[in-house]
């Protein structure tokens, strides 16, 4: 099981990339990328030099390595499937969440230390918005949290399965759309934030790492799509609370779940335009509210 | 059931917020679509047992709300070229945090009303609730004729919602009467809101006040 979850959590986070391209480009009517092209950016990039600006010091270097570092812990962390994660224990969903805000402090540190008034700009942004979708993310914690009444994630998860209680389905639903909303916001996806534009002054994510190059960026690159694939784990467990009764035919099933959610981003991406820079604190706002009125429903 | 249903509603609420969180009058328009197909499903899932009437009442009433309704308004705003709701009396956020805070209420105070036993467990009074006051917001808060339209609608879904709990006490046919009604009013005031522009040339409904004999 652990061997099962350590290879799907390395493996398969830059296929969703290409999954997420591949559905824009049909949209386009284009052919597009091919599916494994993350994959091949990513090798690229660790295979060439760094150039460092003669301002940074280490924790320009440091950066990119904590972030995935954290992101992969967080991933041990979070249960795929049917499945028990590789740990587990009481309060392991707060480590979960500052797991992230360490990442995200480290990101920003890393970005303020090159001087750069871009980068600042981008961090500015990605702090700001921090601050609205992080309690979003909390109040669906304590939602699971309450149902299941206990305080790690893998039991936590696992409670709208378990649970086929009367009053569960409408807070589900509730903090399913806004942790939709939180994973497209952390993500750096196109409601909130362009990922594949390179003009600076409408961009979050990509501004923050314009100075870094070679290999510390295939890093970054790739403990974003780590990102994604984690909140896409933590959402799948709302979205699709159903097993089927053979143990291995779960896996394929989890996969299955994880293309189609890349899928849903893809055509979301398609579909719509990216929000005002001043609008985006309003979609999070809303993403809170959602989470929050989940809790309300429960306590009602 | 009663999971279906609760889930249902809570997509009507979320719905509800869409509707006073955005400023593009066709993107309303299709939330209310949505919203009325979503509240066709309703009698169905409510009822144990199925009949042809009522397949026949809860397709009526999607094509009605989700269809016809939403064509009217869409050829009404083509008609009059506007896109957006200017400037509400009260903006886009506040009109959304005082949605939030009229669904909190409702939410809260309808776990104390003397309802029957089997209602309890479902959303449907609080939504009822919510919805027509949301629609009431839409209503008071908004200028555009048509946005107001939108809102008398939406305050009719939260009564089609509330009318559920008497679907065995009330026949169908009262409820297809109320249906036409709507359909008639709306039918109306669209072409209503055609001659506004065409006397203003604005959908402003503070314009009327300059109405003389």
């Amino acid at each position: 099981m652990i061997i099962f979850h350590l290879l799907l959590l390395i493996l398969m986070p830059p296929l969703l990339f290409g999954v997420i391209n591949k559905t824009k480009a049909w949209f386009g009517g284009r052919s597009g990328m091919p599916l494994l092209q993350p994959y091949y950016d990513i090798i690229k990039l660790l295979r060439k030099g760094m150039v460092f600006s003669t301002t940074t010091t280490w924790i320009f270097r440091i950066g990119p390595i904590v972030t995935l570092t954290t992101m992969f812990i967080a991933g041990l962390l979070v249960p795929m499937g049917r499945f028990n994660a590789p740990v587990s224990f009481t309060g392991d969903l707060i480590l979960f969440a500052y797991l992230f805000g360490l990442s995200r402090f480290f990101t920003t540190a890393a970005a303020l230390d090159t001087g750069s008034s871009f980068e600042g700009m981008g961090s500015a942004r990605e702090v700001t918005f921090a601050i609205l979708s992080e309690p979003a993310l909390f109040f669906a914690f304590s939602v699971l949290v309450k149902m299941s009444s206990s305080f790690s994630l893998t039991t936590m998860l696992h409670s709208p399965f378990n649970e086929l209680s009367v009053d569960i389905a409408a807070p589900l639903v509730l903090i399913a759309i806004g942790l939709f909303i939180v994973m497209l916001a952390e993500s750096c996806r196109i409601p909130v934030d362009d990922p594949t534009t390179h003009l600076e002054l409408t961009m979050i994510h990509e501004a923050m790492v314009l100075d870094h190059s070679g290999p510390l960026f295939g890093i970054i690159s790739y403990a974003s799509a780590l990102k994604l694939f984690i909140l896409g784990t933590v959402l799948l467990h709302i979205i699709f609370p159903f097993q089927i009764g053979t143990a291995w035919i779960n896996w394929p099933l989890f996969i299955c779940e994880m293309l189609g959610l890349a899928f849903v981003i893809g055509v979301i991406e398609s579909i719509m335009a990216r929000l005002q820079m001043n609008h985006v604190p309003y979609l999070l706002i809303s993403a809170l509210l959602f989470c929050a009125f989940g809790f309300v429903l429960l306590f009602r | 059931m009663t999971n279906i249903i609760n889930t249902l509603l809570v997509l009507i609420l979320v719905l509800n917020f869409f509707s006073l969180g955005s400023s593009r009058i066709q993107s309303i328009i299709h939330t209310v679509a949505i919203q009325g197909v979503l509240l066709g499903f309703l009698p169905l899932l409510v009822h144990s047992h199925l009949n042809i009437w009522l397949l026949l009442a809860s397709l009526t009433a999607i094509v009605i709300k989700g269809i016809l309704i939403p064509n009217m308004m869409s050829r009404a705003l083509r008609n009059v070229q506007i896109k957006k709701e200017v400037e509400p009396l009260i903006g886009i956020m506040p009109s959304l945090i005082l949605g939030a805070i009229a669904t909190t209420f409702a939410l809260l105070f309808t776990s104390q009303m003397p309802l029957v036993p089997e209602h309890n467990d479902k959303l449907i009074v609080p939504a009822a609730i919510a919805t027509m006051l949301t629609g009431f917001i839409l209503l008071t808060t908004r200028f555009k004729a048509l946005t107001q339209v939108i809102g008398y609608l939406i305050l009719e879904n939260g009564i089609y919602i509330f009318g559920i709990l008497l679907l065995g006490a009330m026949p169908m046919v009262v409820e297809m009467g109320v249906l036409l009604d709507v359909f008639v009013a709306i039918f109306v005031s669209c072409i209503i809101i055609a001659k506004i522009n065409k006397s203003f040339s604005s959908m402003d409904t503070r314009m009327l006040s300059s109405l003389k004999e």
